[in-house]
């Protein structure tokens, strides 16, 4: 314990600023695939959601001192590029069979 | 000291949020792309404030570079449609939008600025030690990453085969 606390600076940017502003991200991101009607710009909300979840591993990893939340952003970036391949692919196929990427027109699962 | 680094922090985080904000705003998706490349590029700047500069490098270099690319030759690609909203259907979810994003709001304000919990006051620790290994470098990472973590590497790397196997049979034409 006292050698947290020998470790432990003057304050610099408190924890809760990086958490809020990642919160704040993460609010946009999902308001945007509320109010978006294009798939491709909802994907793009979907991307700043995980990088503001990405920022809380990193802030918590650097504050705790741990390398595990940076490893793990390692790896949700490189899901991240999987899922942007396989993503991309489907709205590519979506708008070949329907010269459209409104979400609202593209609803044959629906009841 | 101090007080540098809490101008840096204000001045990506209202960058971000500025660029995240005309994300939403902009009715071409292209335009919508390259506001989250600002936002991703202020980011990386907040994590070399939290001594994080592999995750900073690997956050320009893949995320503003590769795979914005991608989306941005996609919708290049597919020369996209602006957003239409007289053909919406779905219009309740606009107006749900609003409190959706106050409750969230006003969640983290909760769990974030009451001074009951102690992660308002945390700090930063400093690196101890050799500064050369320190949490975050690429020593560090690397170091982890092919010890402790070696199964989700591993993993990772069938995932991205799958992932190419998977773009290719979906983006390809119907008879090729």
């Amino acid at each position: 314990m006292s050698s947290l606390a020998a470790n432990k600076r003057k304050t610099m940017v408190p924890l809760s600023w990086y958490l809020a502003l990642s919160a704040l991200l993460f609010t946009i991101g999902a308001v945007g695939v509320f109010i978006k009607r294009n798939a491709i710009t909802i994907f793009l909300c979907i991307e700043l959601m995980l990088n503001a979840v990405n920022l809380t591993f990193v802030a918590l990893s650097g504050f705790f001192g741990d390398v595990g939340g940076q490893l793990f952003v390692f790896i949700v970036m490189t899901v991240a590029a999987a899922e942007a391949a396989v993503g991309l692919a489907i709205i590519i196929s979506i708008f070949r069979n329907r010269e459209s990427l409104n979400v609202d027109e593209v609803d044959s699962l629906k009841l | 000291m101090e007080r540098a680094e809490r101008v840096l922090f204000i001045i990506f985080a209202i960058t971000a949020i500025a660029s995240a904000l005309n994300i939403l705003l902009q009715r071409s998706p292209l335009y919508s792309a390259l506001s989250l490349i600002g936002t991703l590029l202020s980011l990386s700047a907040l994590y070399l404030t939290l001594h994080a500069q592999f995750i900073a490098a690997v956050q320009i270099v893949v995320y503003a570079g590769a795979i914005m690319v991608l989306f941005i030759f996609v919708i290049m690609l597919l020369n996209v449609p602006k957003d239409q909203p007289q053909i919406e259907k779905q219009k309740g979810l606009r107006y749900l939008a609003v409190p959706f994003a106050g409750v969230m709001i006003a969640e983290m304000f909760y769990v974030f600025f009451d001074n009951k919990r102690p992660i308002r006051l945390s700090s930063m620790p400093m690196p101890s030690g050799n500064v050369d290994q320190a949490v975050g470098t690429t020593w560090n990472i690397g170091t982890a990453l092919f010890t402790d973590y070696l199964l989700p590497f591993e993993v990772t790397s069938v995932l991205i085969l799958m992932a190419v196997v998977g773009a290719m049979v979906l983006a390809r034409r119907e008879g090729d």
